[in-house]
């Protein structure tokens, strides 16, 4: 076993664990029709796909991705709006990678890169700080993408700048919370769903407390997952003990989550930002599943900064958001490995890294 | 883009800590973590490590993996036996 942060389980391990999900698979299929598990994290969504775990399992247990990737949940506006401001010659953007890519409804930001437009990539928000203070005669917006994981990064940067007095630089709030998503799914019914596989880094920060109410409420079988190939399998075999006996919020990346969260993550991100109503792709308007500034922080917020000009959403055909909540699976989109492909991606779920759509072309296409 | 890496600490200095990880290093944020010690391991997520890794928790799971696995292969020595036995 590596000293890191790996589980250490050997291949034969894993294979014993398949065994195992397949033996309660069959057990629990006598008196149903199949089982749908969906997770909800971009990573697993590649892990699942990259591991092979769906063709390893027995075919009757599904294996769905949910809304788990943040560039993907971010509609169509948000991207134009973001889009719109690198066409203003006095400001920089500053993005994490995954966004360049995105199509707006006439470009991308790599399209208005090669065209002119300011727009540069770093790995953490702290690095926007640098580049605010070495220029400050320039606005710098940075695009504020990401889930509970992300949010407190972003916050702890928002914070360094105003202990250092930046104030050439603020933030396009886009981020997602991911509880009310998963309350959306479950109560609309639209998927048949036996339990999720809960996403391990946003789980890092908010603990098990905010999950409490899909075992309360809907009975709801949940785990915490890693994101090695033993790790989601374990999970499985985790939920599908749960189908038989009793739901609960549990935790199998147990080296990495703690019941409680991350308190002080949490500290920075309430600090700096509040629950706001937020639309997110193909789920649409969703009350408290987004972060905005609280007042104290207004001046950050790049909504105040600048003027958005609303544009008209393009139609594509690209059916993201129903494979966003496990309704179709990618190859069933039209689209899909022919119009749409990672060199010309029309949906951003063929654009993110983490995008179902990406996850099944790169893994689980067919040849024919 | 939730992409956590587990990376070890070697320097430390208030919130910010040197990381290493496959012999590269770069400084990383430790605000959200303020137990953190040199020498252990953290996920870090965009430049801020989010969680020291609980290295007691993961041998405790290997534990009840290999556990599993023992019962696995007993059982699957069981089938094996009875269908000799049958046959």
């Amino acid at each position: 076993m590596e000293s890191s942060s790996g589980s250490g389980a050997s291949p034969k391990l894993v294979h014993s664990l398949l065994e195992r999900v397949n033996r309660i698979v069959d057990e629990l299929c006598r008196d149903r029709e199949g089982i749908n598990l969906m997770e909800v994290c971009g990573t697993h969504t590649m892990a699942i796909s990259g591991f092979g775990i769906r063709q390893a399992v027995d075919k009757r247990l599904k294996l769905l991705s949910g809304p788990g990737c943040p560039v993907c949940v971010t509609t169509q506006e948000e991207i134009d709006g973001a889009i719109g401001l690198a066409e203003n010659p006095d400001i920089t953007l500053v993005t994490f990678g995954d966004m360049m890519r995105v199509p707006g409804s006439r470009c991308s930001l790599e399209q208005e890169k090669a065209k002119g437009a300011d727009v540069r990539v770093i790995y953490s928000a702290m690095d926007a700080l640098d580049f605010a203070d070495a220029e400050n005669g320039r606005q710098f917006v940075f695009l504020g993408i990401g889930f509970e994981t992300t949010a407190p990064t972003v916050a702890a940067a928002v914070l360094a700048a105003q202990h250092r007095g930046i104030e050439n630089l603020s933030v396009l709030p886009m981020f997602k919370l991911i509880p009310p998503a998963l309350e959306k799914i479950v109560s609309s019914k639209r998927v048949n769903i036996s339990g999720f596989i809960l996403p391990g880094h946003v789980s890092t920060i908010i603990g098990t407390r905010k999950y409490q109410f899909l075992v309360e409420k809907y009975r709801m079988p949940s785990c915490i997952t890693g994101f090695e190939a033993s790790d989601i399998v374990q999970g499985i075999y985790m939920l599908l003990k749960q189908m038989k006996e009793g739901p609960e919020v549990a935790i199998q990346y147990r080296r990495i989550v703690r019941p409680e969260g991350n308190p002080e993550a949490r500290h920075i991100m309430e600090t700096v930002f509040e629950p706001v109503d937020a639309a997110w792709r193909g789920i649409g308007m969703m009350p408290g599943s987004g972060l905005g500034f609280r007042e104290d922080f207004g001046l950050f917020d790049a909504h105040k900064r600048f003027e958005f000009k609303p544009r008209k959403p393009r139609k594509t055909g690209c059916r993201c958001g129903e494979v966003m909540l496990g309704l179709i699976t990618p190859p069933e989109c039209k689209l899909f490995g022919k119009i749409c492909t990672p060199e010309m991606p029309v949906g951003p779920c063929m654009v993110s890294s983490e995008g179902a759509c990406a996850a099944y072309y790169k893994y689980e296409r067919r040849n024919d | 883009m939730c992409l956590g890496i587990p990376v070890r600490i070697v320097e430390l200095n208030r919130d910010t800590a040197i990381g290493e990880v496959g012999g590269v290093q770069r400084e990383i944020s430790v605000m959200m973590t303020p137990d953190a010690k040199v020498g252990d391991y953290v996920i870090v997520h965009a430049g801020f490590a989010i969680q020291i890794v609980d290295q007691e928790e993961a041998k405790e799971n290997l534990r009840i993996l290999e556990q599993m696995a023992r019962a696995v292969d007993e059982k699957r020595e069981k089938v094996r036996r009875r269908k000799n036995a049958r046959g």
